[in-house]
């Protein structure tokens, strides 16, 4: 039996979106963000692109091609069997808007797929992909949604799934008010090509529902959530099944939520990619990411859980630890980096502290965990930034702690 | 430690052969640093403070040093047992059973004080200054009243008990506690001298020699002041030791003219000036120090590290790389790597900060081992 064409999709969103990513996002674009020294939308392409039987991916989203084109090429280098492409939807369409008209007929054209991924962007995961298409080819559902267990208390933060032992959908409720189930929507789905029939059937409720409802009628009929509209009635109708996994998973919303990632997926590469990883030395403890143009010195003491980006400078004496380190940026003699994001051509003076805590489990009520250096800040020698969010273009030459820096 | 009465030179007998040093109670407001260590023992400059003004004395003449203290360590027995025999001198701890006060601990020491007519000293163990102790006793006896205040001016007089003098003289003529209006800026520096009269106006029971003696003595027109030249200041907190801009090392550059093997050092990994380090301490020639840091006997200063007005007290570590400012690093304590210390630090006798730590304004009791950052002032038991 020859594999079935499967196409993969992922979501990246646009400029509006990924507020909260900010301030990292106001100088480049979410998806191309770097985590563990690679873009953030390169993870789940990459995984895409093991996928047996997977001749295409197509990255959907609302920034300009200019914005994606570079990365679009890079990929295309690497992964030179599989066709890779950016749609650029002209306004937000929800997330499952995106799979209207254009875009639909993309996915659709020949090699015509049996099978799609819908993957958003802003997951940390390890991809079980394979699992999730052998559960997939088993049962007679429409669409496997990867299902991931997080604390009771976060649950109701997400869309919450309740499943029977044959992994059938039971119950699906997006973001509920009261606690439903500890296993929730991943954010990754494998859909039959069906499920277009699925969202007209949808769009169609949906016209009907406004005709009566003069309110919804001043939304564009476009406007269409995957969750709410897609896979809401998809579980009701005993159509959706769950993959569970009980590997890594984590939403990448924040900038405190990059370092995390950054942390997770290196875990990850010390046994799917150990070629990408900075071999271990005197000074280097992995798992690190080091670009090949970045220049560390022999004195310098990297890692774990450090990547550092392109054309970076590490001076004598430095310390980084859990810490991303963005393309540019200088380091200079015995400053130390802990726990915090330094973005694109920083300086960071001698003997300067970077300084932050680890990233909280749960959202704590506006209190800044990860330092986060914008673009182009310039730390004065000897200051301490600590747990600061600091703003694009920035110089800073008092110590710093607990606060936003516009 | 004898009482005996030493036989004088008689052309002495009209100078001063006599103080007494009132050092009190446990010197709980230096803690942690005198959990481990009598407050009198505690380096100011790398040497004891007590041993500052003993030195001082001695060069002025003084034989016999009473320390009224209300507890008697052994550690300082063993210490003042050296001093002694270094410079030849009596050294007798005067233990009040009760805390006596500022003036009680002389007449607990009449003995001693009175044994001849010769004027003496009386010290606050908790001030320093350039001790000039021998134009002291000079304008003491040139004037031939009872007693003798050094008093020094402070900018901020409403804080303290301002001495007025009379019009055109050094005659006090009436203390003024936390003046609300300015009525002057000389300050009593906790130093005096006194004719052995004085003894008859005080008890044997706990009684207050700024409130209670000397507004009797200026009462009579018997009390003179001097005025302090140059550098005072209290050292009565761990903070003292380190805060104001001059402080501690132009004091240091004083006692420095004292004792040559601690004079600043000059060296090419001092940054900002006053430096005073310990010949025996090891400093990597890649470590910053300065302004304002005193690096004690037997410490260790390692590649990378930048210190700043701060004391590292004998046997420390300080690891690569780290950073220190306006701390005071205790007795045989480690500082680990990438470390941050400042904000009025103190750590106790044998403390450790692991690596890569953050440590603000924490107070460190001896013994402890830090492995977490302490990002908010507090006191780690």
């Amino acid at each position: 039996m020859s594999t079935a064409v499967t196409k993969g999709v992922i979501l990246v969103g646009g400029p509006s979106k990924g507020t909260r990513m900010r301030p990292l996002s106001l100088d480049c674009a979410k998806p191309l963000l770097p985590i563990a020294g690679k873009p953030m939308v390169w993870h789940p392409l990459a995984a895409l692109a093991k996928v047996p039987g997977l001749t295409e991916i197509l990255i959907i989203g609302f920034y300009e091609d200019s914005v994606m084109s570079g990365f679009i090429k890079d990929a295309k280098r690497e992964f030179p069997n599989i066709g890779i492409s950016y749609l650029r939807e002209y306004r937000p369409l929800g997330t499952a808007g995106g799979f209207t008209t254009v875009i639909r007929d993309s996915i659709l054209r020949p090699p015509v797929p049996q099978n799609i991924f819908i993957c958003n962007i802003d997951i940390c995961s390890s991809w079980p992909l394979t699992e999730m298409m052998e559960l997939h080819g088993k049962h007679r559902g429409v669409g496997t949604i990867l299902g991931v267990n997080v604390k009771k208390e976060t649950a109701t933060n997400y869309g919450c799934i309740v499943s029977d032992p044959s992994s059938l959908v039971l119950h699906y409720v997006e973001k509920p008010e009261s606690w439903i189930s500890n296993m929730v929507n991943g954010g990754v789905y494998l859909f039959d090509k069906s499920l277009f029939d699925e969202i007209k059937i949808a769009m169609d409720d949906k016209a009907a529902r406004a005709a009566e409802d003069p309110l919804l009628q001043l939304q564009s009929d476009e406007i269409l959530q995957l969750e709410q509209d897609v896979i809401v009635p998809l579980a009701a109708a005993k159509k959706m099944y769950v993959y569970e996994t009980n590997d890594f998973w984590r939403q990448i919303k924040t900038a405190a939520s990059a370092v995390t990632a950054s942390r997770l997926y290196l875990n990850r590469f010390k046994t799917i990619a150990p070629e990408l990883l900075a071999s271990s030395s005197a000074v280097i403890i992995p798992p690190s990411y080091i670009d090949p143009s970045a220049i560390i010195d022999p004195t310098a003491k990297i890692g774990p859980n450090v990547a550092i980006g392109p054309g970076v400078r590490i001076g004598e004496g430095v310390r980084v630890k859990d810490a991303i380190v963005m393309e540019g940026s200088t380091i200079e003699r015995h400053a130390c980096v802990l726990n915090s994001i330094v973005g694109n051509n920083c300086q960071v003076g001698p003997w300067a502290r970077v300084d932050g805590e680890p990233e909280p489990e749960q959202d704590s009520k506006g209190k800044i965990s990860v330092t986060v250096l914008a673009t182009e800040v310039t730390l004065a020698p000897e200051t301490l930034v600590r747990s600061c969010i600091v703003l694009p273009n920035k110089s800073l030459s008092k110590n710093s702690a607990n606060q936003v820096l516009l | 430690m004898k009482m005996t009465v030493p036989t004088l030179p008689s052309s002495q007998l009209l100078t001063s052969s006599h103080a007494l040093i009132l050092v009190g109670g446990f010197g709980t407001r230096l803690r942690p640093l005198t959990l481990s260590w009598p407050k009198p023992l505690v380096e100011f400059c790398n040497k004891a403070m007590i041993l500052h003004q003993i030195e001082a004395l001695v060069q002025a003449g003084v034989k016999d040093i009473v320390l009224a203290v209300n507890y008697r360590p052994e550690v300082m027995v063993s210490v003042l047992k050296k001093t002694e025999e270094e410079f030849g001198i009596n050294i007798t701890f005067s233990v009040e059973t009760e805390p006596l006060g500022t003036a009680g601990p002389l007449a607990l020491a009449r003995d001693i004080l009175g044994k001849d007519d010769s004027p003496f000293f009386v010290l606050n163990s908790d001030v320093t200054c350039t001790y000039p102790f021998e134009a002291f006793r000079d304008f003491h006896l040139a004037h031939k009243c009872e007693g003798s205040i050094m008093v020094t001016k402070v900018a901020e007089p409403s804080a303290y008990g301002v001495v007025v003098t009379k019009p055109g003289t050094t005659v006090i003529d009436r203390f003024v506690e936390k003046p609300v209006e300015f009525v002057g800026n000389r300050i009593n520096a906790g130093i005096y001298m006194f004719n052995p009269s004085i003894l008859d106006r005080i008890e044997l029971r706990p009684t207050s020699i700024e409130k209670e003696i000397f507004p009797a003595i200026a009462a009579d027109q018997q009390l003179h002041s001097f005025d302090l030249a140059g550098f005072w200041m209290d050292v009565g907190q761990p903070k003292d030791f380190l805060t104001g801009e001059h402080l501690p090392l132009p004091v240091a550059s004083h006692f420095a003219t004292l004792s040559p093997p601690h004079r600043p050092t000059k060296n090419k990994w001092v940054y900002g000036g006053n430096v005073l380090v310990d010949p025996t301490a090891e400093i990597d020639p890649t470590a910053v120090l300065g302004p304002n840091v005193v690096i004690g006997p037997g410490a260790k200063i390692g590649p990378g590290a930048r210190l700043q007005r701060c004391v590292v007290l004998s046997n420390a570590v300080i690891r690569d790389h780290s950073w220190i400012a306006n701390s005071i690093i205790g007795w045989n304590s480690n500082v680990g790597r990438w470390t941050r210390v400042e904000n009025i630090t103190v750590l106790g006798d044998d403390v450790t900060i692991k690596d890569e730590l953050y440590v603000n304004g924490a107070s460190v009791l001896p013994h402890k081992s830090i492995s977490t950052s302490i990002t908010e002032p507090r006191i780690v038991m």
